[in-house]
């Protein structure tokens, strides 16, 4: 008998395994970062997506767009990953940066306590509505996402000698606010692949529908006669 | 702020975007600046409430046209010819992974008091009340003549010099009657008033091929495709191109003042007391009022409608050409209709736009002819704005203005001006040759 569910259960978990492989779900989710500059948000998509991480990373430039795919037992994400480009600095994000985001990830730095503080704002900016402030405007579109997954990150867990916002501040402030709280560190990769799992898992069961509409390709199309009013 | 950059550009529309843009991917330092605190500029897309800030001042718009934040309603209606420049710029730069995009249903032309498809395949045209059989007979060796012309092949001219040949002289070569010429100078060709008709006819075979170049891209209705969440959403891509090579972006920032050395030359710009300098400035015409000279005016009027515009076909996105000679004008005037099927409005919603090149100072009479053709609407707003170019020297004082939107019903004049611009900038032409008559869309 025993013999029989353990055959059972193996049969089962390759099951699910098979239905993973073959895309049973298939969920598309732009994720985006927020956050102060110098907080580590291109080093958490750089070691997630390539397993890198610098010492001096440079201000973000030439890339800001990454792709992953990470494939649970109930679905496969694909994560389509907006870096801010350094347009945080000024409060110059353009609100197609937070258009159709299933997922926020807002980051701060465990060895700044104004960039906790900043964190903080961005959230009660996502947060506050009836204000028609610019910024408000903005992220009305994410507050039309019911479904939005918001993450609240503690970088630099490496740094604890020099920390000055304790983990149990973040998590209170997470946990009043409905935020999933993770401490991580891009450096030491603490954390790093948990917290986009995280993500992963809530949103196959949000599963959030992907933009309609079509995607503009380089690619060649066969020979076809050109002209329409041949009558 | 208080350091030294290649270029500062002012003003975040469309133009100054993608030149923006392509500055920042050559490697130079890029300072982008805007008095509003939203992007785009005069080419921005309004939501309901910064719509009615801007034409109604302290009314609230009424609650049964929806919420707000559901319209992306555009300032400067345009669509994108699938096959265009800006298409070919889009995909250069890679901006379009920023982007998604729709193709628009239907291409439809007034004539003799009606609205008609323009045909897009060759059931269309054989069913077409535009022209009689005979005529499409002729029309259709004309076409074909078109489809076939290669400007490099000889073979394929005809023994005909089009660069000296009129269209006119063309066009009579085929025997075509006027309403064909009409309909084909302005709904294909996309002419915007008759002077094409004595000018060489290589310009207008050029854009019927790209007319028809469009309309095969996507297999859709029309030529056009336009972005969701309307065309606002241009410039925003263009920006963050900007910025992830480098660009630093600063909105909100009053005045914006030109500072000028001894020699005349733009080397800085000011604003709120700070001073950052630079080498070359690239703005709008509002930010350099005493660099241009007003050139034209467009008139328009700006609807919310519950239904598509009557008789195309329940058209959820659509453009109507109404060619001058129909009106009894000097230029032609443009139906342009979008709705929630491009996110462009709540559902049930359709934004329309009339414009033309402004011949009066009335524009409640002189766009009625395309009013009428509206049915009811929701809302109706009035607008005139003054079109400028620039007359300054910009070798002589380091300053590049770019023109002000003209009224026509897509981006190639648009993105002409700003290639100009790139050129005269940095001495380089923008190398468009990515293989983009190939491009196609996927269906992701």
């Amino acid at each position: 008998m025993a013999l029989i569910t353990q055959t059972y259960l193996s049969l089962l978990s390759f099951w699910s395994t098979l239905m993973a492989r073959t895309g049973n779900k298939n969920i598309q989710a732009k994720l985006v970062l927020l956050g102060d500059m110098g907080t580590g948000k291109t080093s958490l998509v750089l070691r997630f997506v390539k397993g890198q991480f610098y010492d001096y990373q440079e201000s973000t430039i030439g890339a800001a767009f990454f792709t992953q795919i990470l494939s649970l037992n109930e679905a496969t994400v694909k994560f389509d990953i907006w870096d801010t480009a350094g347009q945080e600095r000024y409060h110059s994000l353009a609100p197609m940066y937070y258009r159709g985001a299933a997922a926020a990830v807002v980051v701060y730095d465990i060895t700044s306590m104004d960039s906790f503080i900043r964190a903080k704002r961005w959230i009660q900016e996502l947060q506050r509505q009836g204000d028609h402030c610019f910024l408000t405007i903005l992220f009305i579109d994410l507050l039309g996402n019911p479904n939005l997954v918001m993450v609240l990150v503690a970088n630099k867990t490496d740094l604890e000698t020099k920390r000055k916002v304790e983990t149990e501040e973040g998590e209170r402030y997470a946990q009043e606010n409905g935020l999933l709280f993770i401490e991580s560190s891009a450096k030491t990769a603490q954390n790093v692949n948990e917290l986009f799992y995280e993500i992963a898992k809530r949103l196959a069961k949000a599963c959030p529908m992907p933009p309609t509409g079509i995607k503009l390709h380089n690619e060649t199309q066969g020979g076809r006669r050109l002209f329409c009013c041949t009558g | 702020m208080d350091e030294e950059y290649d270029v500062i550009v002012l003003g975040t529309g469309l133009k100054e975007c993608i030149l923006s843009g392509l500055l920042s991917v050559d490697g130079l330092k890029v300072l982008h600046m805007d008095r509003n605190d939203y992007y785009g500029g005069e080419s921005t897309s309004l939501n309901l409430i910064q719509l009615w800030k801007k034409f109604k001042g302290n009314d609230k718009p009424p609650a049964h046209l929806g919420s707000s934040r559901d319209y992306n309603v555009d300032m400067i209606p345009k669509f994108m010819m699938a096959n265009g420049t800006l298409v070919r710029v889009l995909i250069h730069t890679d901006v379009t992974k920023y982007l998604y995009f729709k193709a628009v249903d239907g291409s439809f032309v007034f004539s003799k008091g009606k609205v008609h498809k323009v045909p897009a395949t060759d059931m269309e045209a054989l069913k077409s009340p535009l022209m009689g059989l005979f005529e499409k007979r002729r029309a259709r060796k004309f076409f074909i003549y078109v489809q076939d012309y290669e400007e490099t092949n000889p073979s394929t001219h005809d023994g005909m010099d089009l660069t000296r040949v009129t269209t006119k002289q063309l066009i009579a070569k085929y025997g075509l009657d006027d309403n064909t010429t009409d309909f084909i100078g302005h709904a294909v060709a996309l002419h915007r008033d008759d002077r094409y008709l004595n000018e060489p006819a290589l310009d207008t075979v050029k854009r019927m091929k790209l007319y028809s170049e469009s309309v095969f891209r996507f297999q859709g209705g029309s030529p056009y495709i336009y972005p969701l969440y309307g065309l606002g959403e241009l410039p925003q891509a263009f920006a963050r191109l900007s910025a992830v090579y480098g660009g630093t972006y600063m909105l909100n920032k009053p005045e914006c003042k030109v500072e000028f050395d001894e020699s005349g030359q733009a080397c800085g710009v000011t604003s709120e007391g700070e001073t950052a300098r630079c080498k070359k400035v690239v703005c709008d015409p509002s930010y350099l009022p005493n660099k241009v000279r007003k050139v034209g005016r467009v008139a328009r009027a700006i609807c919310i409608m519950s239904h598509p515009i009557p008789n195309t076909n329940e058209s959820h996105s659509v453009q109507v050409i109404l060619p001058q000679k129909q009106l009894g004008r000097k230029s032609d005037m443009y139906l342009f209709c979008c709705s929630y099927s491009h996110n462009v409005a709540p559902k049930g919603k359709f934004i329309a736009f009339v414009s033309t090149e402004a011949e009066t100072d009335q524009p409640e009479i002189e766009l009625k002819a395309g009013i009428d053709l509206l049915g009811p609407v929701d809302e109706i707003f009035y607008d005139v704005y003054d079109r400028y170019e620039p007359v300054n020297e910009p070798s002589l004082d380091s300053c590049f203005i770019s023109m002000s939107y003209d009224a026509t019903t897509h981006f190639e004049s648009t993105v002409t001006d700003v290639l100009n611009m790139y050129t005269m900038i940095t001495g380089k032409v923008v190398d468009l040759s990515v293989d983009l008559s190939a491009a196609s869309a996927a269906e992701e």
